[in-house]
């Protein structure tokens, strides 16, 4: 089942990619396909009847546009810094404490930490993530776990857990 | 028309993120601030100039293409970023002097000493 999911998906990016549906094209990508799941096919997709519960779908529809714009924010943060003649920074690594659990939900974690103002994930050891800042503000683990990851967590949560 | 200006105009904007974030390349000091420039500024910039590209050719072979890249680009580049950061942590690449706090170095190295 799970492979079959991975199939279609794989299949469905291929014809995308190429933008034909002649035979030979398909006959490659399902070619293509077979083989990338072969090599990689075990890693994704931990519980994929998950990805077709309507309200995680609704949910990863609504945090998008929500992480989009935080990354619009996040550019004219990191902008306004380069372009400062005194380069505005206070940089250094900090450690937060998230609830997530599942891999995934860790992963989209991280990921939304990096592409969000000044933060930069460099590792995660267990529930802990140690993230780079450019610009620190506040004074232990419970300020910096609010400002960072306070806003996505929420919704991450309900999209993958 | 106004597909094609509106792509242009995204694709200017796109530009000048690209250029901010290799200004930030140059000016800041350590691989970690430089990588928040190329992690944010660049791949902002880059998905920009690709969804400019998608507006300009519409639901064609080319459009679709640059929509799909734009989507890995934000998948892969904070990734990439956050290997680039670990390995160099891990290879002993120091933080900038102005650095106020590294508690990933503290802890590590006391993971190490335990372990002695």
């Amino acid at each position: 089942m799970k492979y079959i999911g991975e199939f279609i998906f794989l299949l469905v990016l291929w014809v995308l990619l190429t933008w034909s549906l002649e035979p030979a094209q398909l006959i490659v990508g399902a070619v293509v396909s077979i083989i990338i799941i072969g090599l990689v096919g075990d890693v994704f997709l931990m519980q994929p009847q998950r990805a077709f519960n309507p309200r995680r779908v609704f949910w990863f529809i609504v945090y998008i546009p929500f992480l989009l714009w935080y990354i619009l924010l996040a550019n004219l943060d990191v902008a306004y810094r380069v372009i400062h003649p005194n380069l505005p920074i206070r940089p250094g690594i900090v450690k937060i404490k998230t609830t997530l659990k599942t891999p995934m939900a860790k992963t989209f974690l991280a990921n939304s930490i990096t592409l969000t103002p000044g933060t930069l994930t460099v590792d995660i050891i267990d529930d802990v993530l140690y993230v780079h800042w450019i610009f620190i503000k506040g004074k232990d683990m419970e300020d910096w776990t609010k400002a960072i990851i306070g806003r996505f967590e929420p919704i991450l949560r309900r999209i993958f857990e | 028309m106004f597909w094609h200006t509106l792509g242009y105009i995204i694709i200017v904007i796109g530009v000048l993120f690209d250029l901010l974030g290799c200004i930030g390349l140059v000016r800041l000091p350590d691989v970690y601030n430089r990588l928040q420039a190329a992690t944010k500024c660049v791949t902002l910039g880059t998905a920009f100039l690709l969804f400019g590209v998608f507006l300009i050719f519409g639901f064609s072979s080319t459009g679709i293409k640059s929509l799909l890249c734009a989507i890995f680009v934000l998948i892969a580049s904070p990734t990439g970023a956050h290997a680039l950061a670990r390995g160099s942590h891990k290879g002993g690449v120091k933080l900038w002097d102005g650095s106020v706090i590294d508690l990933y170095a503290e802890d590590t190295l006391s993971d190490k000493n335990k372990g002695d």
